[in-house]
């Protein structure tokens, strides 16, 4: 299959009062079209930092992301994101919040009847049809996360980002999250890149994880090729050899080779990282 | 079996009980204590007025100030009796002349009575909010370009820590020169004296509804900026889908703090400047210094008091109706 996403020889580095961080060194990874990616990692380890490179919030130090023959520059629909904390604008209901996206997108193209139908369609796909209407705080986190797919979804995006997109839920709402996205794979096969904290998530929905080795200077450690049939049962799956085996090559990467190191003081040498990446973007 | 329902009963007339105690308490706490707090106020100041000697006589007590609420309240009706009966002889006059001469023309002439204590209150009104909306046209956008910008803060912050602070009666004699040279016409359709209070006014609401809104709009999170800079939204769009929308709930703050301003303010406006309100009443009864005028002093006290309240709160029901964020509201 054709590259649809070159990532190549990246380096992110930050300043900060105490000098100059390396958060990513050498990054490369190419994703062709139609693949579901997941990028995990331990905490830190800038996984979000490659994802908002290829959205275009942040620009690379060195090297860069290529779509589609297009080098990234700054931020744009075609590379719709998926905030980890939905990011729903809490004086629009669901429907105006897609609405705002589409709009923007295709309001010159679409009548004002093709537009409230598309915008209908992407919350009827993400489940949202009986809620449209509600605001943000009216409805649960997951639900939330329905809506800020179903804006992602409707931008028609040529890669779908999502950060640590069910990260904020309990298990069980994510669960029946990560069956609805697999659902809406299964129609739309879009290519996607999500982060992810989760090892079960990251099988259960990938074609291939990409694992990060701890930061400074972090980079790509492995990437594992998740090679089971789809459309995927997660009850079926559990019992299998083939999905224990690979979970548990991505806990070996995560906790033998890869093992956090956590010392006193770490949490705020993480918001200091995290800060410039802040400020910059 | 019994022994349950009986138990049962019991726990239910039990919980009754306690939601009975429950709510006579918060009538307790929310009538009765702010009525024995007054009640003793109103005491404290009889008290207090009866041992308080002037050159005008005692300071009035609550009894006194009562007594010249209701003097006001007649004499705007008196008022009101003889302007009736000035259009009565006018339509009259006119009705005579007409015909005597069908063809005369008719100049209908506006009745020029004092002003009357009620009259005086709408002078105020009208200044204090025409002053608070000329700020707020101001403060509004100034506030936005101000929290986009950091380059434009650190530019007008120090203007706006120095001028924040500055009391109208400074600013009022600038204004008044300015005023009168600036606004010259024949036939004036708004008195200087207005136009002077009400640009007082607007000079010292300002302040905090530009920071406010300032600050409003550069808290706003990180992450309604980067859905606005994914979807490309064209700068203009941006401040009005975005900034606006998410500044509002500190922008009523700062409204909120901007009319208690103006108004506090308006009143010494009106004092220096002659504008026919409330400001203007006090210094008159000063002035006119009567046996009465204390009393009717104190009444215009306790009027500028009732309307600040009523003011804020007027501002908060906005606030609640119009910002989607109903907890700031309540702050």
């Amino acid at each position: 299959m054709s590259i649809l996403l070159d990532i190549s020889h990246v380096d992110m580095e930050f300043t900060t009062p105490s000098g100059t961080f390396t958060a990513l060194k050498g990054v490369d990874l190419q994703i062709s079209k139609g693949e579901f990616v997941s990028l995990i990692g331990h905490s830190g380890c800038g996984k979000s930092t490659v994802l908002n490179i290829v959205a275009g919030l942040l620009e690379a130090t060195r090297g860069g992301a290529i779509l589609n023959g297009r080098e990234i520059h700054r931020p744009g629909p075609e590379r719709a994101v998926v905030f980890q904390n939905h990011s729903l604008l809490p004086w629009l209901t669901a429907y105006e919040n897609v609405a705002l996206a589409v709009k923007q997108l295709h309001g010159g193209r679409m009548s004002r009847a093709e537009v409230a139908e598309w915008v209908a369609h992407n919350l009827r796909l993400v489940h949202m049809d009986h809620a449209m209407h509600k605001l943000p705080h009216e409805i649960s986190g997951g639900m939330k996360q329905r809506v800020g797919i179903a804006r992602a979804l409707a931008m028609r995006p040529e890669v779908l980002l999502m950060d640590e997109p069910f990260g904020a839920l309990d298990a069980l709402t994510r669960a029946h999250m990560q069956d609805s996205l697999m659902e809406i794979q299964n129609e739309l096969k879009n290519t996607v890149i999500m982060i992810t904290h989760d090892v079960d998530e990251a099988v259960l929905l990938s074609d291939r994880i990409v694992m990060m080795t701890n930061g400074p200077s972090a980079t790509i450690g492995e990437i594992l090729d998740v090679r089971l049939e789809r459309p995927r049962d997660r009850l079926a799956l559990a019992s299998t050899p083939e999905y224990a085996g690979l979970r548990a090559q991505v806990l070996r990467f995560l906790y033998e080779k890869q093992r956090k190191v956590e010392h006193i003081g770490s949490a705020a040498a993480e918001k200091k990282r995290k800060f410039p990446a802040k400020s910059v973007a | 079996m019994s022994i349950p329902i009986a138990f049962n009963e019991r726990t239910r007339s039990a919980s009754l009980g306690a939601k009975l105690g429950g709510m006579l308490q918060t009538v307790l706490r929310e009538v009765a204590v702010p009525l024995i707090g007054i009640g003793a106020f109103l005491l404290v100041w009889e008290v207090a007025a009866d041992r308080i000697d002037t050159s005008l006589g005692k300071f009035p007590g609550p009894a006194v100030v009562w007594e010249q609420a209701q003097n006001l309240v007649t004499e705007y009706r008196d008022e009101r009796v003889k302007e009736a009966e000035f259009h009565a002889r006018q339509a009259e006059r006119n009705a005579a002349k007409l015909a005597e001469d069908p063809n005369f023309e008719v100049k209908p002439r506006a009745y020029t009575g004092k002003a009357t204590f009620p009259s005086q209150i709408a002078t105020s009104l009208v200044t204090v909010l025409s002053g608070f909306v000329v700020a707020m046209v101001i403060a509004v956008p100034l506030g936005i370009a101000i929290g986009l910008s950091k380059t434009l803060n650190s530019a007008v912050n120090p203007i706006v820590q120095i001028f924040k602070p500055v009391s109208p009666l400074a600013w009022l004699p600038l204004v008044t020169l300015v005023v009168s040279a600036l606004y010259t016409s024949d036939d004036p359709a708004l008195s200087k004296s207005y136009i002077n209070s009400l640009l007082t006014v607007a000079l010292c609401a300002l302040w905090p509804m530009v920071i406010n809104t300032a600050v409003g709009v550069a808290s706003i999170p990180q992450d309604w900026i980067n859905v606005s800079r994914v979807l490309r939204l064209p700068p203009l769009t941006h401040v009005r889908k975005i900034v606006l929308p998410a500044a509002v709930p500190m922008i009523f703050t700062g409204m909120r703090m901007s009319l208690g301003v103006a108004w506090m303010v308006l009143i010494a406006a009106e004092m220096l400047a002659q504008n026919p309100g409330l400001g203007k009443f006090v210094w008159d009864e000063f002035q006119n210094g009567s046996t009465n005028s204390m009393g009717r002093i104190m009444v215009a006290v306790l009027t500028i008091g009732l309307i600040g309240f009523l003011l804020d709160v007027t501002m908060l029901q906005l606030q609640r109706l119009l910002s989607w964020d109903k907890a700031s509201a309540s702050r």
